[in-house]
C-alpha cells in the first residue's frame, strides 16, 4: 500500500468533512497560501478559561517596515490569494544555500521497531492429575503485529503412556482487531496412527474477554475435523486468577484405530485457579471433567476406559 | 571521589565490590556520583555536573549505576546519569561536541545521537538519524554547531533505538538575553525521569508480548460486588459489559508503571532525597523537565503555591496552582517562595498512581517534610474515552453510555448501538464536540482497536485522576503565552492527524499506518498549516514536532499558548497551528518512547 495517495485522500476527507472548509477547492491543496476561512466559520464554543486569551493584534504587522520586501523574495508566497492573509508579523526568513544544504542530505533512513518480529511462548498447562495422567499445552507466536507463526501443541500422558498429542503450525494473519485468521497443519499422534492434517480457523477474543479458537481441519482419506477452544479469566483478585477452560472435538467419520467417533467425540471443560507469583510463573490448582460422546465413548469403553472422567489437576502456567 | 570514572573493561570482580558497597545507598543514584560523604551518614543526592559556555564537549559512553540495589549499565554524557545540565546563552553560537564512546558489543547499539528537544535549529543539527544525520558511530565524533535564537528550559536526549530509556538524557538551559519578566534569587532543575533494570530492548519485548504486564489494577470480582452494592447491580453489569465489550480494562492507565520503573529526580530516588536548597524569603525558581520515556507526573509542593511563569521553554502569563501534570517531554517552570518551613517536599507520583518520586526543598541538606500518600487509583471513564463528560452538567453518562467506539465490526451488536443512541442526544448539545470523521486508513484496519466518536479539545479538563481534588490543578486551558501569536497568519490549510493504535498488539501509529509505512508528511516552506489532531486511543500521548513550534488553539481557533510537545489525553481533539519555517526533514511522533519506536512517528519535509 502507498501511502501517498492515502495522506492526500485523507486531507481530502478531513478537509472535506469540516464544515468550515465546505468552500474549498481542493485543487488548491497543493498551494502554500490559501484564503483563510472565513472568520464566522470557527462556530465554537468560546474558551471557558480562567485568563483571557490575548488575541493577536491585527496591527503588529503594520508596525514591521520593510517587512514586504522581504515577503516578495518568497517562491511560495502567492500574494494574490491572501488578500485577507496578512503577512506574518515576523517575517519569514528567506532560506539560504546554507540551510538548503543542511536540509536534506543524503541519510541511511531512520531505523525504528515497528517491524520487529518478536517471539511468545506460553506454557499454557504443564500439569500432572489425581490418576496417573500428566498434560502440557503451549502456545508460541513469532512474528510482527498482523503475520505470524503460530505454534498450538498439546498432549497427554496416561501412566507413561501417550494418549494423544496434537501439534499444529499455523500462519495466523490479524484480519480485525481482535481475531487471526489461521491457516497450516496438525499432526495427531499416540493412541493409534499418527494423522496429518490441514487446518484453517480463527482465533481471537470476543467481546466479553473470551478468548476463542475455533479450526476445521481435513485429512488423508476424506477425514475431516473441528476443534473448538475457549478460555475465560475471574479475577478474584490480580493475582489469584479463575481460568475457565472448555474444549469440543469433532470428527467427520469414525477412526476406530484411534478409537475416535464421528460427530462430537469428546469434550472437556476445567477450571483452573492460579496465583500469578509473577506474569511469567504461575501455578495452579483445577479440576478437570472430560465427557466422550457417540462411538467415541463406544470405543473406550471397548477398551476398558471410562467415558466420563473427571481429574484433579495441579500444574504450571509459564511465560518465557 | 571515591569513584574515578571506569570504563566497560572494569573486572567483575571491582564491579561486585562496587555493587556490595552501593548495595546499602541503592537508594541513591548513578554510583559514580557518590562523593566520601556517603560514609558519614548523611545520604547526599549526587549533584548533576553542569556544564556552561559556548563550547562544549560531551562523550557518550556506558556508566553502572545502582538504583535498585542491582548494578546496571546505563547510557550517560561525561559518566552522569542524568546526563549534564548544559547551560547556553542565548544569541550565541552553540558549539557541541559529542562523541560516541560506547563499547564494543554495548547492548544499547554502536550508534548514538544527541537530539535538542525544543530548540529551533538547522535540520542536520537536529540529531536524528536517518532524518538530520547518520548518527553518531562508535569512535566517531559530531560537532552540533548552532545559532542559539531562543531562552528558557529544555532538554536533550538520544534519538537512538532505546538510549533515553537507558539513561541518555539531561537539561538544557539558555539564558535569556533580555531580562525576565519575573524575579527569582535562586533556581534548580528538577529532571524527572523513569528509570528501569530491565534492557529497554527487553521492555520493548515485553511490551509486544503481554502488553497488558504491569496492569495490576484490573476490577475483581470483589469490585464488582462493591460497585454493584454502591450503584445496583444493573449498572455495574451495564459497566462490566460495556468493558467487555470493548475487551479492555479502565484500569490500564499507562503501559509501563512503577511494577516496572524507579522514578528519579534529578537521577536520585525517592530515599535519596535530591534537595534543593533555599534561604527563607527568596523566591527559587525550579525548573521542572519530564525526560520520563513513558510516564505522565503529576508534580506538586504541599503546602507551597507555584506560578507556572513557562510552559517548554516560553513565558507565559503566570498561573498560581496546587499542582501540574507533566506530560513526557514537558518542561515547567515555577516560581516558589519557601518560607516559614525548613523543608518542604516536591512529591511526584505517577498519573497512574503507582509511584512516586520525591525530593526536598529545604534550607540546608538532610532536612526532610512528610511525604503524603499516594492519591487514590483512578480508572477510566467513558468520559475520558471520547467525552468531557465531568465538565457538562447532566452529561455524567460516563459509566453507562458507550461513546468510544471498539473498531470491530463484529463486536458492533444492536444492543451495544442502543446504549449509544441513548448517548448521543446529550453528545449532539456539546457546544464543543465535533463528531469526527475518521481517515480511510483506519477503516477495516485490524490495528486499529477504537475510534474516538465525540472528541472534545478537553483543554479544560485536569485529566484523569486530578479532576475534584480538591487543589488548583493546572489546565491546559490556563496557559497564554506572554506574547502574541508570533506569526499572525489564519492557517492556509488543515491536516488531520488521528492517534491510533492496538492495545493488545502494542501497535502505535498515526490515522493506522505505522511509520515504516508511511510516506512524509510535505509541508511547503513558509506556509502556516493548522494540525489537527484526534486521539483514536484509550491512552495519552504527547505529540512532538521536532525544528517548528507548535501553537496551540483555543477551542475558539485562537492561538492560546507555545509549545513543543502537546499533550493529546484519550478523547481529545486539539489543533495547533505550526509555521514551516525551518526546511528539512523533521521527526514528528508521540514522545512515548515505545509508541514512537512502535511506530506512532511520521517524517515531515519541509521544501521549497
Amino acid at each position: 500500500m502507498s501511502a501517498r495517495p492515502v495522506f492526500a485522500a485523507l486531507i481530502a476527507v478531513s478537509l472535506a468533512a469540516r464544515a468550515q472548509h465546505a468552500g474549498h477547492d481542493m485543487s488548491q491543496m497543493g498551494h502554500a497560501m490559501q484564503p483563510p476561512p472565513a472568520e464566522a466559520t470557527n462556530a465554537k464554543a468560546p474558551p471557558a478559561s480562567a485568563t483571557p486569551a490575548p488575541s493577536p493584534d491585527p496591527h503588529a504587522a503594520h508596525t514591521m517596515q520593510g517587512m514586504d520586501h522581504s515577503m516578495h523574495d518568497m517562491p511560495t508566497m502567492d500574494m494574490s490569494q491572501t488578500k485577507e492573509q496578512a503577512a506574518p508579523y515576523t517575517p519569514v526568513p528567506v532560506p539560504t544555500d546554507a540551510d538548503r544544504a543542511a536540509a536534506f542530505a543524503p541519510l541511511t533512513p531512520h531505523a525504528m521497531h515497528d517491524r520487529e518480529v518478536h517471539l511468545f511462548t506460553r506454557v499454557d498447562r504443564l500439569e500432572v492429575d489425581d490418576g496417573e495422567g500428566a498434560a502440557t499445552e503451549i502456545t508460541a507466536w513469532l512474528g510482527g503485529d498482523v503475520n505470524r507463526a503460530w505454534l498450538r501443541a498439546k498432549g497427554r500422558t496416561d501412566a507413561g503412556r501417550l494418549e494423544h498429542a496434537s501439534v499444529e503450525l499455523l500462519y495466523g494473519r490479524l484480519v480485525a482487531p481482535w481475531w487471526d485468521v489461521v491457516a497450516g497443519v496438525r499432526h495427531d499422534t499416540g493412541g493409534g496412527p499418527s494423522r496429518n492434517w490441514a487446518a484453517i480457523g480463527v482465533q481471537g477474543v470476543t467481546p466479553y474477554k473470551i478468548e476463542l479458537r475455533a479450526t476445521g481441519y481435513v485429512g488423508d482419506s476424506g477425514r475431516t475435523a473441528a476443534r473448538v477452544e475457549a478460555e475465560y479469566d475471574t479475577l478474584l483478585t490480580n493475582r489469584w486468577i479463575l481460568q475457565w477452560r472448555a474444549e469440543a472435538d469433532a470428527y467427520g467419520r469414525d477412526d476406530p484405530a484411534r478409537g475416535l467417533g464421528s460427530g462430537l467425540s469428546s469434550f472437556e471443560a476445567g477450571a483452573r485457579l492460579r496465583y500469578e507469583i509473577t506474569r511469567e510463573f504461575a501455578p495452579y490448582l483445577g479440576v478437570e471433567v472430560e465427557h466422550a460422546y457417540g462411538d467415541t465413548a463406544t470405543f473406550r469403553r471397548a477398551h476398558d476406559e471410562d467415558a466420563h472422567d473427571t481429574r484433579i489437576v495441579a500444574g504450571l502456567r509459564l511465560v518465557f | 571521589m571515591l569513584f574515578p570514572s571506569f570504563d566497560a573493561g572494569t573486572s567483575r570482580a571491582t564491579l561486585l565490590s562496587r555493587r556490595r558497597f552501593v548495595q546499602g545507598l541503592a537508594a541513591g543514584g548513578a554510583m559514580l556520583a557518590f562523593g566520601s560523604r556517603a560514609s558519614s551518614g548523611v545520604v547526599q543526592a549526587p549533584r548533576v555536573p553542569e556544564l556552561r559556555g559556548a563550547d562544549l564537549d560531551l562523550v557518550i559512553g556506558e556508566t553502572p549505576v545502582n538504583f535498585t540495589g542491582r548494578v546496571r549499565t546505563a547510557v550517560t554524557v561525561n559518566g552522569s546519569l542524568p546526563a549534564p545540565t548544559l547551560r547556553l546563552r542565548e544569541g550565541t553560537t552553540a558549539t557541541l561536541r559529542v562523541r560516541n564512546a560506547l563499547p564494543a558489543n554495548s547492548v544499547h547499539g554502536h550508534e548514538t545521537s544527541l537530539h535538542w528537544h525544543g530548540i529551533v535549529l538547522p535540520a542536520n543539527m537536529d540529531g536524528v538519524p536517518g532524518l538530520s544525520f547518520d548518527g553518531i558511530h562508535r569512535g566517531e565524533a559530531y560537532v552540533y554547531r548552532f545559532d542559539v535564537r531562543q531562552a528558557g528550559t529544555y532538554w536533550y536526549h538520544s534519538h537512538s533505538a532505546f538510549q533515553e530509556q537507558a539513561g541518555l538524557y539531561g537539561a538544557l538551559i539558555i539564558d535569556p538575553v533580555e531580562p525576565e519578566p519575573f524575579s527569582y534569587q535562586r533556581e534548580h532543575v528538577v529532571l524527572l525521569s523513569d528509570w528501569t533494570d530491565l534492557a529497554p530492548e527487553a521492555l520493548f519485548a515485553r511490551l509486544k508480548t503481554m502488553p497488558g504486564h504491569d496492569n495490576v489494577y484490573r476490577r475483581t470480582v470483589g469490585d464488582f460486588m462493591r460497585d454493584a452494592s454502591k450503584d445496583g447491580l444493573r449498572a455495574t453489569l451495564g459497566d462490566r459489559g460495556m468493558w467487555g465489550r470493548m475487551r479492555m480494562t479502565p484500569s490500564d492507565l499507562s503501559d509501563v508503571n512503577a511494577n516496572t520503573y524507579t522514578y528519579l529526580m534529578n537521577g536520585t530516588t525517592g530515599p535519596g532525597n535530591w534537595t534543593g536548597l533555599f534561604a527563607p524569603g527568596e523566591k527559587v525558581r525550579l525548573r521542572f523537565i519530564n525526560g520520563s520515556s513513558m510516564t505522565y507526573f503529576d508534580v506538586r509542593i504541599p503546602g507551597l503555591d507555584m506560578t507556572v511563569v513557562a510552559v517548554d521553554g516560553q513565558y507565559v502569563h503566570p498561573v498560581t496552582v496546587d499542582e501540574f501534570r507533566m506530560a513526557a517531554a514537558e518542561t515547567f517552570d515555577v516560581i516558589v517562595e519557601p518560607r516559614g518551613q525548613d523543608a518542604y517536599t516536591i512529591f511526584v507520583q505517577d498519573s497512574a498512581r503507582t509511584g512516586f518520586v520525591s525530593g526536598t526543598l529545604a534550607v540546608r541538606e538532610g532536612l526532610r517534610a512528610p511525604v503524603p500518600a499516594l492519591d487514590p487509583r483512578p480508572i477510566l471513564t467513558m468520559a475520558d474515552m471520547a467525552h468531557g463528560g465531568h465538565a457538562m452538567p447532566g452529561m455524567d453518562h460516563s459509566q453507562h453510555a458507550g461513546m468510544a467506539m471498539p473498531h470491530d465490526m463484529a463486536g458492533m451488536d444492536h444492543s451495544q448501538m442502543a446504549g449509544m443512541d441513548r448517548a448521543m442526544p446529550g453528545m449532539t448539545h456539546a457546544a464543543s464536540s465535533t463528531a469526527p470523521v475518521h481517515p480511510a486508513s483506519e477503516v477495516g484496519n485490524p490495528l486499529v482497536d477504537m475510534q474516538a466518536m465525540a472528541p472534545t479539545s478537553r483543554l479544560d479538563d485536569p485529566g484523569n485522576g486530578l479532576r475534584d481534588n480538591g487543589r488548583r490543578v493546572l489546565r491546559y486551558s490556563m496557559l497564554r503565552s506572554l506574547f502574541d501569536d508570533p506569526d499572525g497568519r489564519e492557517p492556509g490549510r488543515s491536516v488531520e492527524l488521528h492517534l491510533t493504535g492496538h492495545m493488545e498488539r502494542f501497535a502505535w501509529s498515526f490515522d493506522g499506518t505505522k511509520f515504516a509505512d508511511a510516506a512524509p508528511l510535505q509541508l511547503k516552506y513558509g506556509e502556516r498549516v493548522r494540525v489537527v489532531l484526534v486521539n483514536d486511543t484509550m491512552m495519552s500521548h504527547p505529540i512532538h514536532l521536532h525544528g517548528m513550534w507548535s501553537d496551540v488553539e483555543d477551542d475558539a481557533g485562537a492561538f492560546m499558548v507555545r509549545k513543543h510537545t502537546v499533550d493529546m489525553p484519550p478523547g481529545s481533539r486539539r489543533s495547533y497551528r505550526v509555521r514551516a519555517d525551518a526546511l528539512g526533514r523533521w521527526a514528528y511522533h508521540c514522545h512515548l518512547l515505545y509508541h514512537m519506536e512502535s511506530g506512532m512517528m511520521r517524517t515531515v519535509e519541509v521544501r521549497e
